[in-house]
């Protein structure tokens, strides 16, 4: 299969989109291209397994296209186990985020274009095996962003809008640094060229910061995190289920393949800062969560919390972290964006988010509140779902480093999950159990795409959270070939 | 000699029978404006398929005047931007008494473009230089009424003879060295005195007041915001990239001996420029004026591609002009609708622009975008090669400050975006139809900004034309 196929595919609807004249036709092909993306994507595992059961193949459905041959630049594109995992993640959240905007009323055109837009960017950034392209698809992704929170956003939105478009560009900016000083150093933007090059220690340890930070802002690395609650606060609900669970994804992604993948020296090198600022971003983000009184900036924090356990897993960088951190993306990508739907589903009938207002929903909302529960249970980590299964792949992981302050970094980080559930019960309770309020008695539940877009995401937690084992499956020895430059390193000294 | 090698002047005389044809033309018959612009269109277009004829290579009156293929490309690159200009102007022009004067003085300065850009010889350089600038300080006088326009035109007349002025007393010195002007002798023979540098420092000094880099660039923000719109799409398009493309031989080969002076000159220029134009461009509230401070700071940015001294540096600076032709033009384009149709140039006036007009609002966001270097806008991939040849000496502060200037741009790019998106109108825009004209310009920019990026080839094309530039 040609993945330039998920990339035409989007292109063509967001194309459709603008021309078509009326809104049922901007849903349908919204609807029709991201389920044939789907499909697309499941038929991309399908085979890239049976390619790999044959032979296994560093990289899978590979192309390289000429693009600027004078600077050596190609348009490569290619995908393995972690890519693809990435992929199913991005078509599960975008499929759900389209079904629950179904209703969107306001300039539903562009709504949908700039959502299939951004599908685009996700799909170009995961496939992409070319540090210039994947650089081109992460910051596509920024003004698309700028716009949906902009234009159809709540609150302060053209604060937040502007805060995450200038915070992600500056984020841009230094992985712009890092990229100029690795194509300098070795002549080429390919990955599969790079990884065959050593850069010198010195120069890792000036550019890594450049290119983690840089990767980080995007993945809310602590202390860079703050366009997180107010962005995803402000955003319209489809919107905060794509930059929470996917555009967050990329920075980690970006952290993993491109730093510590290319400069395995400063990643250890640099390790204990990268683990004390995400033990930070943990117990700040669960902390700070406990004090939210609005639904949506709790879950963004809760965000910022569960990111760090990404970044914990990579700043550990042995095998099982890595895996760990893998799990988490996609679990939290997930969770969150199920979250995310849950509480737009809820302010679409109450017309509110905060807690305090909100009461007894259980009784007229049943599928709702019952959704609502599950991206809770979810988020505190209970066994059978799938955030139990990534953050203990990440606690084992850093359990693995002997050191005694790591593993009292672990240990902090594990007792964030209490601090989880308070928060997550607390709301629970007070949104879902109780008596009624008078004014939501009228409320009525669910209807068919509020429904499919919660069951695609539930369907994914599930599976997820009761057979770990297929994933690992899919993501193979991946995570192992990214820490082996790093062991490498560590057996030569 | 052969009459054939006259025909490298092809365009120049194809030009300047034009200049005598309209005259003449004006002279005996009453014609409208719309069918005066309708003609000039037509030959702008033919002006630019003329660069496209062959007769690629030549010199002429013992090398005063070369050709040669990048020459040709660079000329047609010019010629584009001006039939362009003039498209989208037409609500603006339609309207204009003495029109067919506006052209002349337009042709005349696109003469003088040619002229500077096929010099071999810095007498001929500085006529043509002096042609392509004094006829614009009569266009952009050309709202006869406007108080604005005489003063805008007045500024321009005043700094440009400065900078002539210092531009022609650093080429005297050097006459006075060498007893030549040729190129080719200077290159050879300037040698490292100190009064070589310090000639060289005054021509590098007049060629930034030309494309206005900081600190020369005082006379740039009232210029731009009281000319018409046209003259200042020409002003900021096409003479700086004049300018710009004369720069690029002029550097590495003329003055390659001044290397390691103009190195470190082109980097100062260009931080400076971009980091002052950056901080005043936030304070602005009118379109142009924005616009003409994000000009600065792009010529900031072409200014670090300069200083690579290399060919992909070279390429990177004229793929640049070429993207930003097609960005800033649409973003006039633009604003020469919003002014002429509806008398609108202040930002805050565009609030829910896009509520009524959609196109126009799209367009101008594009160029925006483009022009603040985010994909999948051409821009992108222009700054990015800019600033990576900018890097290839090791210089990755310079890159890093060019890299946090970009994320300031973003800021006041994103301001005008937000107002037209997010913000509610204040009084309801009443909805002309454009002209087709106007529209036709527009889509063209708009492919432009859309297409060009992408294609490695057109890059590779570039890069080709300046196969031994250094």
């Amino acid at each position: 299969m040609n993945l330039l196929l998920l990339l035409i595919v989007p292109l063509i609807a967001a194309i459709g989109i603008m021309l078509s004249p009326r809104v049922s036709a901007v849903r349908q092909i919204s609807l029709a291209a991201s389920l044939i993306q789907l499909v697309l994507v499941g038929w991309l595992l399908f085979q890239m397994l049976n390619t790999r059961s044959v032979s296994a193949q560093p990289l899978y459905f590979e192309k390289v296209y000429q693009w600027f041959p004078s600077w050596n630049i190609q348009f490569h594109i290619g995908v393995d186990g972690i890519a693809v995992s990435m992929m199913i993640l991005t078509a599960l959240v975008v499929l759900a985020g389209v079904l629950i905007s179904w209703q969107e009323s306001i300039l539903p055109k562009e709504f949908f274009f700039l959502l299939m837009f951004l599908s685009l960017g996700a799909y170009g950034f995961f496939m992409a095996r070319d540090i210039f392209t994947l650089f081109f698809f992460l910051e596509l992704a920024v003004i698309p962003k700028f716009l949906l929170i902009g234009i159809w956003g709540s609150g302060q939105k053209e604060y937040s809008a502007m805060k995450l478009a200038l915070m992600l560009m500056a984020g841009s900016a230094l992985v712009f640094v890092g990229l100029a000083g690795i194509y300098l150093e070795a002549h080429s933007f390919d990955l599969s060229v790079l990884s065959a090059t050593h850069f010198p220690v010195a120069f890792q340890y000036l550019f890594y910061p450049l290119l983690f930070i840089g990767f980080g802002i995007f993945a809310a690395l602590f202390p860079f995190h703050t366009w997180v609650p107010d962005g995803h606060a402000s955003a319209p609900t489809a919107a905060s289920m794509f930059l929470a669970g996917i555009s967050m994804k990329l920075g980690g992604y970006g952290c993993l393949r491109v730093a510590s993948f290319l400069m395995p020296d400063a990643a250890i090198h640099y390790a204990p800062v990268i683990i004390v600022l995400s033990t930070c971003a943990i117990l700040y983000g669960a902390f700070v969560t406990l004090l939210q009184s609005d639904l949506k900036y709790m879950n963004a924090y809760s965000s910022v919390s569960h990111c760090g356990f990404v970044m914990l897993g990579i700043g550990v960088f042995n095998t099982t972290s890595v895996y760990g951190a893998i799990l988490q993306m996609i679990s939290h990508g997930l969770m969150t964006a199920l979250f995310f739907a849950a509480i737009g589903m809820i302010y679409y009938r109450t017309h509110t988010r905060k807690i305090d207002e909100l009461g007894g929903l259980l009784a007229k909302l049943p599928f709702i509140s019952t959704v609502f529960v599950i991206a809770g249970l979810c988020s505190l980590g209970l066994p059978g779902l799938s955030g139990f299964v990534a953050e203990m792949a990440v606690f084992v992981g850093s359990w693995e480093d002997k050191s005694l302050w790591v593993r009292s970094a672990t240990v902090l980080s594990c007792a964030s999950i209490v601090v989880t559930a308070v928060y997550i019960l607390r709301a629970t309770g007070k949104v879902i159990m109780g008596p009624i309020r008078e004014t939501f008695v009228a409320l009525s539940d669910a209807v068919w795409y509020e429904k499919m877009a919660a069951i695609f995401l539930l369907a994914g937690i599930f599976v997820m959270g009761i057979a770990p084992f297929l994933l690992q499956y899919v993501i193979g020895n991946e995570a192992a070939t990214i820490v082996n430059r790093g062991a490498q390193v560590l057996i030569n000294k | 000699m052969l009459v054939y090698e006259w025909l490298i002047l092809k365009q120049e005389i194809f030009l300047s029978l034009l200049i005598v044809g309209i005259l003449l033309l004006w002279l005996f018959r009453d014609l409208s404006n719309e069918t005066w612009i309708r003609i000039m269109n037509i030959f702008l277009f033919v002006n630019i398929l003329i660069g496209f004829t062959g007769f690629h290579y030549g010199k002429l009156f013992g090398d005063t005047f070369l050709s040669s293929p990048l020459i040709l490309f660079e000329k047609v690159l010019l010629s584009f931007a001006l039939w362009l200009i003039s498209l989208f102007s037409y609500g603006w022009l339609r309207k204009m008494k003495n029109l067919p004067e506006f052209y002349l003085l337009l042709l005349t300065s696109l003469l003088g473009m040619y002229i500077m850009l096929s010099a071999g010889n810095l007498l001929l350089f500085y006529l043509g230089l002096e042609m392509s600038t004094l006829p614009l300080a009569g266009a952009a006088n050309f709202e006869f009424n406007s108080k604005k326009s005489s003063e805008s035109a007045m500024k321009l007349v005043l700094s440009s003879a400065f900078s002539s002025a210092i531009l022609l007393m650093g080429i005297s010195w050097l006459y006075g060295m060498m007893g030549s002007l040729d190129y080719s002798v200077i290159s050879t023979q300037i040698g490292h005195s100190p009064l070589s540098i310090m000639a060289f420092l005054f021509i590098l000094s007049g060629f930034a007041f030309k494309i206005s880099a900081v600190p020369f660039h005082l006379w740039t923000a009232d210029v731009y915001q009281g000319a018409p719109v046209a003259v200042t799409a020409f002003l900021s398009v096409v003479s700086k990239s004049a300018v710009i493309m004369v720069m690029i031989p002029f550097l590495y080969q003329t003055f390659e001996e001044k290397i390691d002076v103009w190195y470190s000159a082109l980097i100062m220029l260009a931080l400076a420029s971009v980091l002052v134009a950056n901080l005043f461009a936030i304070q602005q509230l009118n379109l142009k004026r924005l616009l003409a401070f994000s000009s600065i700071a792009q010529v900031g940015f072409l200014l670090i591609g300069l200083s690579a001294h290399s060919q992909t540096g070279a390429t990177s600076v004229l793929f640049f002009l070429s993207i930003y032709l097609f960005s800033n033009l649409a973003a006039f384009g633009v604003v020469s609708v919003l002014s002429s149709e509806y008398g609108k140039e202040e930002i805050q006036q565009l609030s829910g622009l896009y509520s009524t007009h959609p196109f126009l609002s799209w367009v101008l966001a594009l160029s925006l975008f483009s022009l603040a270097g985010i994909p999948p806008t051409a821009g992108f991939f222009g700054k990015f090669f800019l600033l990576l040849s900018g890097a290839n000496k090791g210089n990755y502060w310079v890159i890093a400050i060019a890299a946090i200037n970009m994320v300031i741009s973003l800021y006041y790019y994103l301001r005008v975006v937000k107002t037209i998106f997010m913000n509610h109108p204040v009084t309801p825009m009443e909805n002309k139809p454009l002209a087709f004209p106007v529209k036709f310009a527009l889509i063209i920019c708009l492919l432009g900004i859309l297409v060009v990026g992408f294609l490695g080839g057109f890059y590779e094309h570039i890069f080709q034309l300046l196969n031994g530039i250094n």
